[in-house]
Formats: structure tokens, C-alpha cells, sequence
């Protein structure tokens, strides 16, 4: 396996090769197949959905990117910090009902075609707000705060460097290299 | 060499709490020769063990379990079960803690003689002086080698300090440095130097900061006359029928009740664990808990008026690099009225990680506004106030109705702001927000106050005994051998990080009891 394999495996996503997607927007990055996985193709990953409706997983992912949105960050990372509720509603059919509630609250809202067919995030992020006081909304944000900002891989994009002990911390590596004051 | 003590032996010291309080005070007992046992309720870690990735780290640390709070302050409302930012481990919170390390000014022991009347305050002259703990100051400095005392260095500055110094001298402002951090500028008491790592409040890998967990303890240890004994949570203080305590009972690592007998309990949980010692600890001859006859425990709490600024620049700041807190700028610590406020502040500078940073930069955030924050991360400054908050009565520790593993009753922490502690943090957001603008910032944030990591006051000090719980050197008025060792004791708060004083006033605590115990008055 690849570095990005050995990251995906370990996340619980799975490289796969696909054709490059024709379309674009997040609807049509993410598919879903027969056997109910999502895969997003130009990132090259799938998801085994196993106690969500596929659909749901797929929503739920992009509530992710609308709560919490930066741009340089790509859709497995947003993945890999939904999947817990996957996971939670495996074993839990109130959790399960909890969330698929949720997820079919937003859609109702958001009319044809559904939270994810609204095709702008402003639209969206009102839907979000109108529903914010369902206490899924928080724990689906609180919860973001830190099975997004706490995956090492997404850290270089924000340009923060995390351990430097092993490194002999920064006294020889540029604690004190600003230029420009 | 460790000793080992009977837990039948009645002429021991027992310490509850190994922190700057505990831990200290643990040590110079045992340099005279006197028997002592630490109980510490948290494990035993080695600086090596430290990890330098912070929600790994707070999971090692953090005192996490329970906790309620209630009042207007917004903590209550972000992180309603955590209160406080403080530490479980043998070395208490100085395994933590920034480093930094500010005597009290000479006003600041004299409060209510110099703020004169504030409504809804309930300030108090110290019973003792700024003179009174000079000497102790000195011997708390050489013991934490505290840059920019004695002959020490000041550290070098940071990328984040740079930037912070440029814009107080914009400003005008004189007192600006990079701080009397207890970290090591140069090697020194068998530690290394200042590595510039990042990761202060993850304890330093290194050892180059001061924490009880490596110097005074070990320290203590090697005399012979000292035990700690770890996962030990003290249940209860316990008393005989002429109202002298006679020892503690406590939890130990399996979950089994114990007890030791003790000459002396020095009660040094911190401000939140302290007053609720006390308090689980009523009995028929004192039913509204130990030491509190002036209804004082648990009152009076204070967490300094703290908060954030943050700013984004241009060009790359990288403030993580580098020691946390080794910048500060003095000038507004003076009390001066004029600034619609009385009391005074620090600015220091700070910095989180990015995961931390997403926690803490505006809790309960979300969408563009806050994201777009952190996609200016690595371009950020960071500086923290932390000035004097007004007593008040009715900021307080109480017992809550939920209960630990133990089935011991948990604090709640009660808190409001006093309109004094609003204007100052108004007028400190405002200028850290000027001195970043004045170097090119782009946007600043405000940042509210985080779980308290300075916690004062419950137990304070008094002249008379109808106004607070401790005389001048910690013991209580009610109770002759039984004393308060940690920040609790605080009449007033300050405008420093406490952690210096609360060493200071254990080293001059140790002198009292072994004068008591030798003159057999305890």
C-alpha cells in the first residue's frame, strides 16, 4: 500500500481506481453504488455505509464541509469525521432514527431534491441555521470541533507544524525567523 | 530513598496535593527534617512521558472528571462540566502551567484600602504585606530559576513575541520583554535549557520548565522524609472530639478506602478541590464543614479576568514556535482609575495549536466567519490578558448534587462577572487589538475567557477570623493543625499568574510549621 493508502485503510476508507467523474459539485462527486458505498472518485476513495441510509452518510458529509467550510480541505477528510456517526448508528437504532431524523428534517426543508440538490452553500447554511436548534446540530458541530480539526493530515494545509520535540523543537528551526516586522 | 510511612503514624504531615503548593511545601518540610506524606490523587508521570499533541495530552492531564457549573459566565455555557483547565498528575498543575512568574505589587496586598468602596465587590486587605514575602519571593525565584531575577537571562524572543513587542511599542507602552519566565534561559539545577519547543501547557518534554514533578519532589525524596503516594483522592478530613484533625481517609489506585493519621493536614487541592475537601468533610461538631465558621469556604472565587486577542497578518507569523508565554507587556498592571476600572492587567503572549485553536477561538462557532480565522493560521499572532477580578460573595464553590465514582459530592462552580472585570477586559481587548493593528494586522479576534487555569481565592486569607477562613500563613482559624497551602488562600487575586506566590507563601508556610511544631504549639 501507498502512504495515502495506509492513511485511507487505517481512517476505514479504501482506495479504489475509478474514471475520472464528468460532472462537478459535491452531488455528483460522490456516488453511491448498488451495494450501498459512497465513492468519490477524483479523490479516490470509498466508504462502506453499513448503519445510515447511504444518502444520509452522503448529507451528512456535506453538512460537515457547510458547518465548518475550507476550501483547500478535500471531501475525505470531512468523511473521515462523519463516519463515526455510521458507526454510532450501527449499534444504536435511536441514535440511528436521531440523525436520519435530522437528515430528513433538512431535506424536507430544502424542497425538491433535497439538502444536497440545494446548489448554493448560502441556501444551505440557512437551511442549517433554521435547524440548529435540533440538538443534533450541536452534536454533529461540537462533535466536528474535533474529529475534523484533530486528523495530523489536514494540519499541513493550515500550516501547523504539531510535534517538534522529536525535531529538537524550534531553536535551531525557526522560532524566531520573522522577516518582515 | 523514598521513604515509606505507617499509615498509623500520627506524627507525619500529610499534604493533600503535590502542585506548586503541595509540592513545595512537601519539599522544604522535608529539607527540615520533618516527616511528610503527599497524597495525590492524579498517577505518576515522567517528563518524558509528556506528548506534544494537545487533545492527547489534556486526555493525560486534565483533571476531567465531573464537574457542574452555573452563573452567567459563558464557560457555563460552552463547557458546562469543565470549568477549570487544571491538572490530575503528581506535579498538579505545574506540569502545565505557562511559566510564568510576576510578584504581587506592593497595592495589591491592600485592596480594599486602596480601591476604597466597589459595589457587589468583597474586597480585603491582605493580612500581610508585599515586604512581609520579599524574602520568600527571592527564595521562590532561585528555587524556579525565574528569568530576569537575579543573574538569569530573559529568553530569547519568539516570532510571535516580535511581533507582539513591536506593536506595544507602537503603542508607546516602556515595560515590554519577554518575560521572569520559570524556564530555564541556561542550564541550571541539573535541567537543560529552553529548546523554544512549543507545547508549555502539554508539560515540557525537556524539563526546562519548573514543575514540582522534577525538582521538588524528587528533591524532597531524597531526604528520607518524604513519601508521595499517587492515585490517592483524598475522601475526608478527619477530626477528633477537641476539634484537632487527626489524618485523612482517601480512595487509593484500587478504589479502596484508607486511612492516615497526621500531626498536621495542609490541604493543596487548588481552589475548586480545596473548599470542597472542607466542606465533604462536615461532621456533628462542624456541620457546616471543616475550617468554615465564617461561612467563608468556597466564597470569594476567582479566576482572573482573562480572555484572548488573536490576529491575522499578511505575511507569516508561526506563532506556535517557541516558548508559550515568554513575552508580556507590564504597563498597564498599574491601578489606575482613570481607565474606568480599578486594578490592573498583564498581556502576554500566547498561542494554541490548530486543534486547540478550533476549540477555544470562538466556542460554539461556525461557518465562514470562524473558518475563514483558521485558514489564517499559520499568519496568526497571539496574546492573552490576564488581569485582577473583584471577589464576590456569591462567586463560589459549592457541593452539586452529582457525585464522583466515589459517590463523593463534585463542586459546582458558581460565576458571574462583576462590572469591574467587564471594563477591564473591554479596555485590554481594545488595546491588544491597537498594538496588532499597528503592526499590519488584517483582523483581530476576540477571544473569551477559557476553562479557568487560575483559580483563587475559596479559602482566603484574614486578619479576623469572621472574614475568611487562613491567617497570614495559611493555617486556619479554627482549626490549629489544619492549613491551606494553595491558591486558595488568596485574599485578592492580582494582576500576575499566581503560581510564583502560591510557592512563595509555601516556603514561608514551612518555616511557620516547623517553628509550631518545634515550639509544640501544633
Amino acid at each position: 500500500m501507498t502512504a495515502t493508502e495506509t492513511t485511507l485503510a487505517r481512517e476505514g476508507l479504501s482506495r479504489r481506481g475509478f474514471l475520472q467523474r464528468s460532472a462537478s459539485g459535491f452531488a455528483a462527486a460522490i456516488a453511491i453504488t448498488s451495494t450501498g458505498a459512497l465513492l468519490n472518485v477524483s479523490e479516490a476513495w470509498a466508504l462502506d455505509v453499513k448503519g445510515l441510509k447511504p444518502e444520509t452518510m452522503k448529507t451528512l458529509i456535506l453538512v460537515a464541509r457547510d458547518i465548518y467550510p475550507h476550501d483547500k480541505v478535500a471531501d475525505r477528510f470531512y468523511a473521515i469525521a462523519m463516519k463515526g456517526y455510521d458507526d454510532k448508528a450501527a449499534g444504536n437504532p435511536a441514535m440511528k432514527a436521531e440523525i436520519e431524523g435530522f437528515v430528513a428534517a433538512l431535506d424536507g426543508a430544502a424542497g425538491e431534491g433535497g439538502y444536497i440538490g440545494s446548489p448554493w452553500e448560502a441556501d444551505r447554511v440557512a437551511l442549517l441555521k433554521n435547524q440548529s436548534a435540533d440538538p443534533m446540530f450541536e452534536t454533529i458541530r461540537s462533535g466536528l470541533v474535533v474529529s475534523l480539526y484533530n486528523q495530523k493530515e489536514i494540519w499541513p494545509i493550515f500550516g501547523y507544524e504539531g510535534e517538534s520535540f522529536s525535531k529538537g523543537g524550534y531553536i535551531e528551526r525557526g522560532f524566531d525567523d520573522i522577516s518582515w516586522l | 530513598m523514598a521513604a515509606k510511612f505507617d499509615q498509623n503514624d500520627d506524627s507525619v504531615v500529610v499534604i493533600v496535593g503535590s502542585g506548586a503548593g503541595g509540592g513545595t511545601l512537601g519539599n522544604e518540610l522535608a529539607q527540615k527534617g520533618i516527616k511528610v506524606v503527599v497524597l495525590e490523587a492524579g498517577k505518576r508521570l515522567d517528563f518524558s512521558d509528556f506528548i506534544n499533541d494537545e487533545w492527547p495530552s489534556f486526555t493525560q492531564l486534565a483533571w476531567t472528571d465531573m464537574r457542574t457549573t452555573s452563573g452567567s459566565w459563558r464557560v457555563h455555557k460552552n463547557f458546562p462540566n469543565l470549568p477549570a483547565w487544571i491538572v490530575k498528575s503528581v506535579g498538579g498543575t505545574t506540569t502545565h502551567w505557562a511559566g510564568a512568574s510576576l510578584r504581587f505589587q506592593e497595592h495589591e496586598f491592600k485592596e480594599a484600602s486602596t480601591y476604597g468602596h466597589i459595589p457587589g465587590a468583597s474586597l480585603l486587605d491582605w493580612p500581610i504585606t508585599l515586604a512581609d514575602l520579599e524574602p520568600y519571593y527571592a527564595k521562590a525565584e532561585d528555587k524556579m530559576r525565574v528569568t530576569r531575577t537575579g543573574d538569569r537571562a530573559g529568553l530569547p524572543g519568539s516570532n510571535n513575541f516580535k511581533v507582539f513587542e513591536a506593536g506595544a511599542k507602537k503603542l508607546g507602552y516602556k515595560e515590554v520583554h519577554t518575560g521572569r519566565m520559570a524556564i530555564n534561559s541556561t542550564p541550571g539545577d541539573g535541567r537543560v535549557a529552553c529548546h523554544q519547543t512549543g507545547f508549555c501547557f502539554q508539560g515540557c518534554k525537556w524539563g526546562a520548565k519548573w514543575s514540582t514533578l522534577y525538582t521538588e519532589i524528587p528533591k524532597g525524596e531524597a531526604t528520607g522524609n518524604m513519601e508521595v503516594r499517587p492515585d490517592s483522592h483524598v475522601a475526608l478530613v478527619e477530626h477528633d472530639a477537641s476539634g484537632k484533625v487527626t489524618g485523612v481517609t482517601y480512595f487509593d489506585a484500587d478504589g479502596k478506602l484508607q486511612r492516615q493519621k497526621a500531626r498536621i493536614v495542609a490541604v493543596a487541592g487548588n481552589s475548586l478541590e480545596s473548599p470542597r475537601l472542607l466542606l465533604n468533610s462536615a461532621s456533628s461538631k462542624f456541620p457546616d464543614g471543616l475550617a468554615n465558621s465564617s461561612g467563608q469556604v468556597g466564597r470569594n472565587y476567582m479566576r482572573h479576568t482573562t480572555g484572548s486577542v488573536y490576529a491575522v497578518f499578511e505575511q507569516p507569523v508561526h506563532m506556535y514556535r517557541g516558548t508559550t508565554m515568554a513575552g508580556i507587556m507590564r504597563d498597564e498592571a498599574r491601578n489606575d482609575p482613570s481607565r474606568g476600572f480599578v486594578g490592573g492587567y498583564e498581556l502576554e503572549t500566547l498561542s494554541l495549536g490548530l486543534p486547540f485553536m478550533a476549540a477555544f477561538l470562538n466556542p460554539g462557532a461556525w461557518g465562514r466567519e470562524f473558518t475563514t480565522a483558521l485558514d489564517g493560521y499559520s499568519n496568526m499572532a497571539g496574546m492573552w490578558i490576564v488581569g485582577e477580578d473583584m471577589p464576590q460573595e456569591t462567586n463560589r464553590i459549592t457541593l452539586s448534587d452529582q457525585k464522583d465514582k466515589w459517590g463523593l459530592p463534585v463542586v459546582d462552580v458558581h460565576f458571574d462577572d462583576h462590572p469591574n472585570d467587564v471594563a477591564m477586559r473591554n479596555h485590554a481587548f481594545g488595546q491588544g487589538k491597537a498594538m496588532y493593528e499597528a503592526v499590519g494586522a488584517t483582523r483581530t479576534f476576540p477571544t473569551p475567557p477559557y476553562p479557568s487555569t487560575h483559580n483563587l481565592g475559596t479559602n482566603r486569607m484574614s486578619a479576623n477570623a469572621r472574614d475568611g477562613v487562613v491567617n497570614g500563613y495559611g493555617q486556619t482559624h479554627d482549626i490549629k493543625n489544619l492549613f491551606i497551602s494553595d491558591g486558595s488562600q488568596f485574599t485578592t487575586g492580582g494582576a500576575e499568574n499566581p503560581t510564583l506566590t502560591i510557592v512563595t507563601l509555601a516556603i514561608r508556610q514551612a518555616d511557620y510549621i516547623a517553628d509550631q511544631m518545634k515550639s509544640n504549639t501544633i
